[in-house]
């Protein structure tokens, strides 16, 4: 079973958010990296760009596969991991760690209750991933 | 979907299995990537037993192939192996294949998986003469590919493999197997292609990944068989080619003899050929990062001038790579031209190939 750290929240879509102090830190999950694959390219917004929640904000691409990237929470992109573009295999060897994606300031801190539980996401993935 | 005498094998292996072609196959063990570098540096072995096999007999089986392949099958030794094509009256490519000489009056002829049905209609409603066999539901294939595939083949085979030259083959035994040990591939690498009876490729199989391990063998799966392919340009049925195609478009010219006579498409492509072809397939490297794939439009200052065919990371080259069909205005290496990618167009330019030096065994 694919490791969720019981600490972050997570979308339906396999991304993970981790508040830190008033942001959230964006990335995939274990799961869906395994489930993609050798990934070889990231396509991120710019910082500054707005995202929102649901709302797709960027593709990974392993060898086989696109897959969209959806933002777990609205708000605007503080940072980007610059580091992606040249090592996106860095998204499959630590993807709770230095495989983050984005650094979000949140517009609505009411969107953080909507996301899955740890317990929630292990449930969806339990269940096939869908 | 169908199985190849070795599903279990993967199923046990912990393979991804994904269709293909109609076939239930593996499309990669530990990650494509790593099995794709396992290939280039040691060795690895492909079930491709999915691919079919004809064999056809008899004094009309020369000029039975002379007529359906584009290639000059009387120039073909004993022992020797050969790349060609069927094609449709009308120059569009049936299928890519390999044409073995057994023996004076038999040959074999290896098509793709996807087109064994089709390939079958097209050889028995176009000849006729010569008795036909397939033998694909009967054989089993495993590719043994990269540097270290004619010391792991050496090991196990009866014979002195050694002595093999490219594009050759011969009767042996590996692993106490009886196998027709070619030295083909798909993979750019020196190896090997061993042909066996369906009820012996198991035993082959766990033969070879046993008397690996000291050279580092895995089981590739088709994922980097694609990756490995594409680095080479080696073109893949049903994207870079299929029965729009023509060969000369497709850059197989080098297989077309129309000196042999007559054959199933020649005028149409001798017609190409007078002519010169409007499109022609190349290679391209993305110039600004992304990924081109099937399906893709290349552009030329706005306007569309091609579609890519293939494309990946390539991870021998450590780039983006595609194969392309683009206007022949815009084919000569080093052309600027751009991939429509989401919407987004995408700098790219076209380089020669393959994009990966081949090392497979010359002379």
């Amino acid at each position: 079973m694919a490791n969720v750290p019981p600490d972050l929240k997570y979308t339906r879509e396999h991304e993970w958010a981790k508040r830190e102090g008033g942001r959230v830190r964006v990335g995939i999950t274990a799961f869906a990296q395994e489930q993609l694959g050798d990934v070889v390219f990231v396509e991120l917004p710019k910082v500054g760009t707005r995202v929102r929640a649901s709302q797709t904000f960027g593709v990974v691409e392993s060898v086989k596969a696109v897959s969209d990237l959806f933002a777990p929470v609205s708000g605007e992109v503080v940072e980007v991991n610059a580091n992606l573009t040249q090592k996106p295999e860095t998204v499959n060897q630590d993807p709770y760690g230095d495989g983050w994606m984005l650094l979000v300031q949140p517009a609505d801190a009411g969107e953080w209750d909507q996301l899955l539980t740890a317990a929630q996401y292990e449930q969806l993935i339990a269940e096939g991933g869908h | 979907m169908k199985r190849t005498p070795l599903f279990s094998a993967h199923v046990r292996a912990g393979a991804r299995m994904v269709p293909f072609g109609g076939w239930e196959m593996p499309v990669q063990y530990r990650g494509i990537v790593e099995e794709h570098r396992t290939v280039r540096a040691a060795v690895g072995c492909f079930d491709v037993s999915h691919m079919g096999e004809f064999e056809v007999e008899g004094p009309a089986a020369l000029p039975e192939l002379q007529r359906l392949t584009t290639n000059d099958v009387a120039a073909l030794e004993i022992g020797q192996v050969q790349y060609s094509l069927l094609c449709h009256p009308q120059g569009g490519i049936v299928d890519d294949l390999t044409v073995y000489r057994l023996a004076a009056d038999r040959f074999m002829v290896t098509v793709n998986a996807g087109n064994i049905d089709k390939d079958w209609t097209h050889v028995t409603s176009h000849g006729g003469a010569a008795r036909w066999r397939n033998a694909s539901g009967t054989t089993g294939l495993v590719a043994v590919q990269g540097p270290r595939a004619e010391a792991l083949v050496g090991r196990l085979a009866d014979a002195d493999v050694t002595r093999i030259g490219y594009y050759r083959f011969m009767q042996g035994k590996v692993a106490g197997v009886r196998t027709l040990i070619s030295r083909t591939g798909y993979t750019g690498e020196d190896g090997f292609e061993l042909y066996v009876d369906a009820g012996d490729a198991e035993r082959l199989w766990t033969a070879l990944l046993e008397a690996g391990r000291g050279d580092g063998v895995a089981p590739i799966g088709l994922g980097a068989r694609d990756t490995l392919r594409l680095e080479m340009r080696y073109a893949l049925y049903g994207n870079d080619i299929d029965d729009t195609t023509n060969p000369l478009e497709a850059g197989l010219g080098w297989i077309v003899k129309p000196a042999k006579g007559e054959f199933l498409g020649r005028q149409a492509i001798e017609q190409v050929r007078a002519t010169g072809p409007a499109r022609k397939l190349v290679g391209l490297e993305m110039t600004e990062r992304s990924v081109p794939r099937h399906g893709y439009p290349v552009v030329k200052d706005g306007t569309t001038t091609g579609i890519v065919t293939s494309g990946s990371y390539g991870p021998s080259v450590d780039r983006y790579i595609a194969l392309a069909y683009v206007g022949s205005a815009h084919a000569a290496v080093g052309a600027e031209l751009g991939v429509e990618i989401r919407g987004q167009v995408k700098a790219a330019r076209v380089v020669k190939t393959p994009f990966h030096p081949s090392r497979v065994k010359k002379g």
